[in-house]
């Protein structure tokens, strides 16, 4: 790769994993949700490198705009409105951060020592079109299995987050009893 | 090549998503390292995509982990709620239901 | 008539079996039962004898057998009746006797509570006899023997409730019994060699040589030893002084006359199969018994005890007879015996009916209250010294002779012991009757009291007596005797040495080849050929026998052949010896006349001295038992001989007897204990087994999959963190593995 590129490419890594890492350590969640934010963001930008324009839209979409704001509410929703700064304290972290580690160096290593069978050249091209084509070709079940799947965690999500006693009346999210 | 890079990047944020699951007591957090987790893959099924086989079939994948990751998301964090409905904290510690 | 002989046996067990079921309901308690049966099978016997007589044949013999018990191969036992001289002979003594006795007994007994029980016994025992005389082979011999034991228990202890009665009865079956072992050896050595029992067939076998030597002699003895006890004589004589506490016709009967026979009789049935050395074992028996119970007699009291010594004595001279070759005289002696003992029995009886005591010192002078007892008993005292014209001088004077030609001809100047001894002792013989016959019958009552008492007996007592004593004389036996009773050709196979009195050699019906006879019967004997007929009444006998060896016993016709009248009968006394040209009939002459003069001589100075003694009184009787004090009760106590086997033979079984019940007690019953307590404790260890280990192995399972559940439940920590660490653990794990 070129220079520009290389620098922003690191940088986004580098943006990417720093999160990552800052998710994990944080002890207050909502930082850790803001961390989290920037993690898809760095991700997105990953994907632009690969030639996957859609899909870093659609990430930004659905995982900053959907996900994390979901998280978002799910953690002030969750705490009592004076605890929202809850530290989150960890526990036995020694132990995960050994498997972590060790785990993430045989990764690298793996991935590392083995040459896998790279095409030369690399073609930057755009890919909704083809997207888009092979979703309603070749792909046509999984994607209406997957609009069926979203119709069914969205009846379940919103029974599940009703409130008890009540019935067919809008989800009003009121306060814990 | 820029291949083992991103699987490296893959490969950490593999890492620390687990380790935000292992370590953190509330529930949500577990959740943010399962997106974690999934992003990972997300990242190593389009760079695969991208180096290796050429074909556009890693990122349809990952556009269908992306939905899922949504509903599942979605449902958790549901759960999450009736949980603290219940019993007041979303604490991990607390669901320990499945104990012998 | 001498096909009914089986009848002989049978009538008499039938009324036995009659007596002892109803005998009690019948009138007069059955005794005419008993008295009936027996006088037919004597008639019957009188009848065989005739036929007998008229046949005068040496060799007669009647045998019919049929099969009894057949186990195949080695095992047939046949039953069959054999008569032959002496069976006939005896037939008549025991069915006589028997029939006087059963009719003696019914005055006797009269008024005993168990009247009928008597005759009943009385007809066993007779059963008993006859079938023991009539057996034919060694198998019922046997048999009767035992029954004879058993029945002769029967009648000593009838008495039962006096324990002296009960434990003669004991002595006597027991003391029996020893003898009878050592017959039972002898019969089962023969039938391991021989593997037959009939008599004929085991001469025969012995002919062929199946038994011979030292085993033979064994045998022999062995057999012996049943007459031994059952004839009382040394060591096995001690019953028959004890069996006279049975009533007094039980021991005419049994102790005079027929039972102690039977192992006279036995003797001289087998006698083919006796070795020299069985014979002088034989002879040696006879001597000490007879020598021993006269001296017993001498200084006895009780007047059924003198009897019965002399019984004892009598029987050593037959028994002794036997044993040195006498064959004619031992059988002679036996039934010239049975009439005049049975008489003085019977007439001892009639004394004790009279004076109610037994003790001779309590009488006296009963000839003038008791005459017709007084002169059948002083008769029968004449024959049993052995004066001339008297029947017991024709047979004791056999004897005598027999005994001294045996001493002659040995080259052993020891054997003249035999005479010698039988010598002196049938002086003592005469010597201590007529002191019976003095002390009783003669001087003044000693107790006045019992004397005035006294009283001849009724007449179904003194018949009998009259009849005995009129057997008594010679006449009766002298000459027929001698040559219907012979002695049989031996078959001990032996080149015999000192075989007795080689001689008349009679062919019985077994086989010979005359080559093993040859050498048989020792040296001058031999008879050159043999017509080896088997005889089967009437055969002729050799007509070469006329030769050398003509021995004969002294009085008997000498054997010749059958026709030739060479064989001349002689009334007793002078010695008959056909035409011998040898020395050895020679001597024989020479031994029975010598032996003739002797006894007579011997047996007047025994009269002379008991007269002058207990008599005359020249000599005081008590004056010389004081002198040889000592001696005197040494004889009076009999020799010690009940102590002597009290002290060892008694002890010795009770000692045994008690080793044997400590040992059980303690050895045997003790491994006993020991094993069950083995037992306890083994299933006390595997109870604590099971406990420990079994129960212990399942527990610690149990315990271990609890453990080991409560220890591995703590995985289950419901944590879902905890699952994903392990699962990332173990990921990593596999990665690492399958990595390097």
């Amino acid at each position: 790769m070129n220079g520009p590129a290389d620098l922003i490419f690191y940088i986004l890594a580098a943006l990417t994993v720093g999160s990552a890492i800052l998710v994990a350590i944080l002890p207050n969640i909502v930082y850790s949700a803001i961390a989290l934010l920037f993690a898809f963001a760095g991700v997105a930008g990953l994907y632009v490198f690969l030639s996957a324009d859609f899909l870093a839209a659609t990430q930004v979409l659905v995982y900053v705009g959907g996900i994390l704001i979901l998280i978002l509410f799910a953690v002030f929703l969750s705490h009592r409105i004076s605890d929202v700064k809850l530290s989150n304290p960890a526990r036995f972290h020694w132990q995960a951060a050994f498997i972590c580690l060790s785990l993430f160096g045989v990764l690298s290593y793996t991935v590392v020592s083995t040459s896998f069978p790279v095409k030369p050249g690399t073609v930057y091209q755009p890919s909704t079109a083809e997207i888009g084509e092979l979703l309603m070709t070749r792909y046509l079940l999984p994607f209406e299995v997957a609009s069926v799947l979203l119709l069914a965690a969205l009846i379940g999500a919103a029974l599940l987050s009703r409130p008890e006693g009540r019935k067919g009346t809008s989800s009003d999210m009121e306060e814990p009893k | 090549m820029g291949m083992d890079k991103l699987l490296v990047i893959g490969a950490a944020l593999f890492c620390c998503g687990l380790y935000t699951i292992l370590t953190r007591r509330n529930a949500v957090a577990v959740l943010m390292g399962v997106e974690l987790i999934l992003n990972a893959a997300n990242v190593n099924f389009v760079a695969f995509s991208h180096y290796v086989s050429r074909v556009i079939g890693g990122q349809i994948f990952a556009v269908f982990v992306i939905v899922l990751a949504a509903a599942e998301a979605a449902v958790a964090l549901a759960i999450f709620l009736r949980l603290y409905a219940t019993t007041g904290t979303v604490e991990v510690d607390t669901a320990d239901e499945l104990k012998g | 008539m001498i096909r009914y002989a089986h009848l002989i046996p049978l009538l008499p067990f039938l009324a036995f079996l009659v007596n002892i079921a109803i005998g009690k309901r019948l009138p007069r308690k059955g005794d005419w039962v008993s008295l009936g049966a027996i006088a037919i099978g004597l008639a019957i016997s009188i009848g065989i004898f005739f036929e007998v007589f008229r046949a005068y044949d040496p060799n007669f013999k009647y045998h019919v057998t049929f099969p009894f018990l057949d186990l195949g191969g080695r095992f047939v036992v046949n039953v069959g009746i054999l008569i032959d001289n002496i069976t006939a002979v005896m037939l008549l003594v025991v069915t006589t006797v028997s029939t006087l006795v059963h009719l003696y007994s019914i005055g006797y007994m009269h008024g005993d509570p168990r009247y009928n029980r008597f005759f009943a016994y009385l007809s066993i025992f007779s059963f008993s006899m006859l079938g023991l005389v009539l057996a034919d082979s060694f198998f019922f011999i046997y048999i009767f023997w035992e029954l004879v034991g058993l029945s002769s228990y029967l009648l000593i202890g009838f008495w039962f409730e006096k324990k002296s009665a009960a434990d003669a009865g004991k002595k006597a079956f027991i003391v029996n019994r020893v003898g009878d072992f050592g017959f039972l050896i002898g019969i089962l050595i023969i039938f391991a060699t021989c593997g037959v029992l009939g008599y004929d067939e085991v001469f025969q076998a012995i002919g062929e040589g199946k038994l011979c030597g030292t085993l033979l002699t064994l045998a022999g003895i062995g057999i012996f030893c049943g007459a031994i006890g059952k004839s009382a004589q040394f060591p096995l004589h001690v019953w028959l002084p004890d069996a006279m506490e049975g009533p007094t016709p039980v021991s005419a009967l049994i102790h005079a006359a027929t039972m102690v026979a039977a192992g006279v009789y036995l003797v001289g049935r087998v006698y083919p199969i006796f070795t020299p050395d069985a014979f002088l074992f034989i002879a040696y028996i006879g001597l000490i018994t007879l020598f021993i119970a006269a001296t017993i007699a001498l200084t006895q009291n009780d007047i059924k005890k003198v009897l019965a010594y002399s019984t004892c004595s009598q029987l050593g001279f037959m028994i002794m007879g036997l044993g040195v070759g006498g064959f004619t005289a031992g059988l002679a002696h036996l039934t010239t015996h049975a009439a005049f003992k049975a008489c003085l029995f019977l007439g001892s009886g009639s004394v004790i009916h009279a004076v109610h005591s037994q003790d001779i010192q309590e009488m006296g002078g009963l000839r003038k209250k008791m005459p017709i007892t007084f002169v059948t008993f002083l008769i029968a005292t004449l024959a049993i010294a052995g004066v001339p014209g008297f029947s017991g001088f024709y047979s004791k004077d056999m004897i005598l002779g027999a005994a001294l030609e045996f001493g002659m001809k040995s080259g052993n100047p020891l054997h003249m012991i035999f005479f010698v001894g039988a010598l002196f002792t049938a002086g003592l013989t005469a010597f201590y009757m007529f002191r019976l016959v003095i002390l009783t019958f003669f001087g003044e009552p000693k107790d006045h009291h019992k004397f005035d008492h006294a009283h001849e007996s009724p007449p179904n007592m003194w018949v009998p007596l009259v009849v005995l004593a009129v057997l008594s004389f010679s006449f009766w036996y002298s000459g027929w005797f001698g040559t219907l009773v012979q002695k049989p050709k031996s078959v001990a196979n032996l080149a015999g040495v000192s075989a007795p009195a080689p001689a008349a050699t009679m062919e019985h019906a077994a086989v010979m080849a005359p080559a093993p006879q040859g050498e048989a019967a020792s040296a001058p004997t031999v008879t050159p050929h043999e017509s080896g007929a088997v005889v089967h009444g009437g055969s002729t006998l050799d007509a070469s026998r006329g030769s050398a060896p003509g021995k004969v016993e002294h009085g008997q016709a000498p054997s010749h052949g059958t026709s030739a009248p060479a064989g001349t009968l002689h009334a007793n006394g002078s010695a008959a010896h056909g035409e011998s040209h040898d020395d050895a009939s020679h001597i024989a002459h020479t031994a029975h006349t010598y032996a003739m003069y002797s006894s007579v001589a011997v047996g007047t100075l025994g009269i002379f001295l008991a007269f002058v003694v207990y008599s005359f009184g020249w000599i005081d009787p008590d004056r010389v038992m004081n002198a040889l004090k000592p001696l005197h009760t040494f004889l009076q106590n009999k020799w010690y001989f009940d102590e002597l086997y009290d002290a060892t033979v008694i002890n010795g079984s009770k000692a045994l007897s008690r080793g044997l019940a400590w040992f059980d007690l303690h050895v045997v019953d003790g491994l006993v204990n020991l094993s069950a307590q083995l037992g306890v404790f083994v299933s006390f260890l595997v109870g604590k087994f099971d406990d420990y280990v079994v129960d212990g192995a399942v527990n610690g399972l149990a315990s271990a999959t609890i453990g080991s559940g409560s220890v591995l439940r703590r995985l289950q920590t419901g944590k879902l963190y905890h699952y994903v660490f392990v699962l990332a653990g173990g990921a990593l794990v596999i990665f690492l593995i399958k990595a390097f």
